[in-house]
């Protein structure tokens, strides 16, 4: 064997060694959740209210509230930050205003989420007078999630070929045509990983909701968008961190929850992504 | 032959990527029903010429251009951009499908422009593609994928396509550099045939494509139009020094 492969050889198995690194701490993580957390999952943990002190029952509004939170984030973030990636990729002109626009973007996404959360409390809460409540809590995760989405949406929309615009418009199609039809179906399964990312982000996060929706304890459901809720990520911080003896296999089992919650939608994204790939067939 | 009045006329046409002068005062007319070929080395300017007359060019924003330039007498300035590039279609020099079946992609021009009938967009399909030289070997996988054919096959797709939004003129970027011989020339039958019909602009690399096909032809040069006649006087008597070295290969 000459140098020139031995050298080869050795890079190669530095890489894969590396890359098997990187595969450790989540396993880990699985190993360690669902062996201690597993005992805890029931049917009553799963769908009862919490009782006594939360150290018995179930965590069932923790989990609504997660998933009308992720509901409401959705409903605001998905519409905003994609149509506003369209506009900045397909319309936008190459000037000082976009370049603005293109940086706080990026700056967006360095604000600390507990910062988030305070400017939640402030504009949300206070000022516009929702009150701690579900709809400002998604508002407030809806603006964290906003750059990633918008920096998903952009890389997928730049990787549709130039040429297939410029099919569109060489045979007569309006800009937006073009964007309806020859690039947006294209983007759409970069967009589903992007957006589903920032969500699954978004439903973990405990800072921006802290002073914006999340309650300490409250053992019943919502009855509208202006109520509290519980939500995963804080009472799981709550039961870890704020009662004493509490169980392990509660605060584990809560993780395990989380975790769960967060694989489905990566699971329905994945789904929904093979589905657009085999009908667009590229 | 040919009858002798403007389609496309250019006056004083110069076109600028940023500083940068790629067409220096190009007149010239182009008749209706003609080929026109157009052969020059790399950089002079041919594809430039091309995309200014359907308004591609200015998809750069870097792009400048002055002059005027006629479209069956009418300034196309004063044209809107999706009527005028539904009446000037063009071939990429790449064969460009969209990732859809045969029958969608050719198809999609009328749709967009609001062409609902089922019936009427079946029959621009079937037709343009047999203007195309194409139905025979695809009549029967309409809906199979568009990126399976070959490439000889998806030219001539690209030229159905172009066809089905019923232009008045075709322009042609090369449409050959990447096809060979036989593929070449199913293309070029089907030029010849649609020159009953259409407009057509042919810009080619290959003097003897030129040579073959168009009825005139121009030569570009580093952003110039040197000369512009009839194919056959431009390939045995042509006027300029520079014409007849290009053709006999002395540079280029």
């Amino acid at each position: 064997m000459n140098g020139a492969n031995l050298r080869q050889k050795i890079a190669f198995s530095v890489l894969g060694l590396v890359t098997l690194l990187v595969v450790i701490p989540i396993l880990l993580i699985l190993y360690f959740v669902i062996s201690r957390g597993w005992s805890a999952i029931t049917w009553e943990f799963l769908t009862a209210m919490p009782r006594n002190g939360m150290k018995d029952g179930g965590i069932f509004p923790a989990i609504i509230g997660t998933v009308l939170l992720i509901t409401g984030t959705m409903a605001f973030s998905l519409p905003l930050g994609i149509l506003s990636a369209i506009y900045l990729v397909e319309y936008a002109k190459d000037n000082l205003f976009t370049r603005l626009i293109k940086l706080s973007v990026v700056n967006l996404s360095g604000i600390p989420s507990i910062v988030y959360g305070l400017f939640g409390f402030t504009l949300f809460v206070v000022f516009m007078r929702l009150g701690v409540s579900i709809l400002a809590g998604s508002l407030t995760l809806a603006i964290m999630s906003l750059p990633v989405i918008i920096t998903a949406t952009k890389e997928a929309l730049e990787a549709v070929p130039m040429a297939y615009r410029e099919i569109s418009l060489s045979l007569g199609a309006t800009r937006w045509q073009t964007v309806r039809y020859c690039v947006l179906p294209y983007a759409i399964p970069g967009i589903l990983t992007g957006t589903v990312l920032s969500l699954s982000r978004a439903a973990g996060e405990t800072a921006p909701i802290l002073f914006t929706v999340a309650a300490f304890y409250l053992p019943r459901l919502p009855n509208s968008l202006f109520d509290q809720v519980m939500a995963l990520p804080y009472h799981l911080y709550v039961i870890s961190t704020q009662v004493p003896n509490m169980p392990e296999k509660l605060s584990f089992g809560t993780g395990l929850v989380l975790i769960g919650l967060v694989c489905l939608m990566n699971l329905v994204s994945i789904i929904l992504r093979s589905h657009f790939r085999k009908k667009k067939q590229w | 032959m040919v009858e002798q009045n403007a389609m496309i006329k250019t006056v004083n046409l110069n076109c600028y990527y940023e500083d940068q002068q790629v067409l220096q005062n190009i007149n010239l007319e182009v008749y209706k029903n003609e080929i026109l070929g157009i052969i020059g080395p790399s950089n002079s300017g041919k594809t430039t010429f091309l995309r200014a007359l359907n308004r591609l060019n200015s998809l750069n924003i870097n792009y400048r251009q002055k002059g005027v330039i006629i479209f069956e007498n009418q300034n196309a300035q004063d044209i809107d951009d999706t009527l005028l590039r539904k009446k000037i279609g063009i071939i990429f020099a790449m064969p460009q499908v969209l990732p859809i079946s045969i029958y969608e992609n050719i198809a999609y021009g009328p749709k967009v422009h609001g062409v609902k009938d089922r019936a009427k967009i079946e029959f621009l399909v079937e037709d343009s593609l047999k203007k195309a030289y194409l139905w025979d070997e695809v009549r029967d996988r309409l809906k199979t994928s568009a990126a399976k054919l070959s490439g000889g096959q998806q030219q001539r797709l690209c030229i159905a396509r172009t066809l089905a939004v019923e232009p008045d003129v075709i322009l042609y970027d090369e449409p050959c550099s990447g096809l060979d011989p036989i593929s070449t020339a199913k293309v070029e039958d089907a030029m010849g045939q649609l020159s009953q019909q259409y407009t057509q602009i042919l810009v080619t690399n290959n003097t003897k494509q030129a040579a073959r096909v168009s009825h005139r032809t121009a030569f570009f040069l580093m952003g110039e139009m040197v000369e512009v006649d009839q194919t056959n006087v431009m390939f045995t008597h042509p006027s300029d020094q520079r014409t007849d070295d290009y053709i006999t290969g002395k540079f280029g």
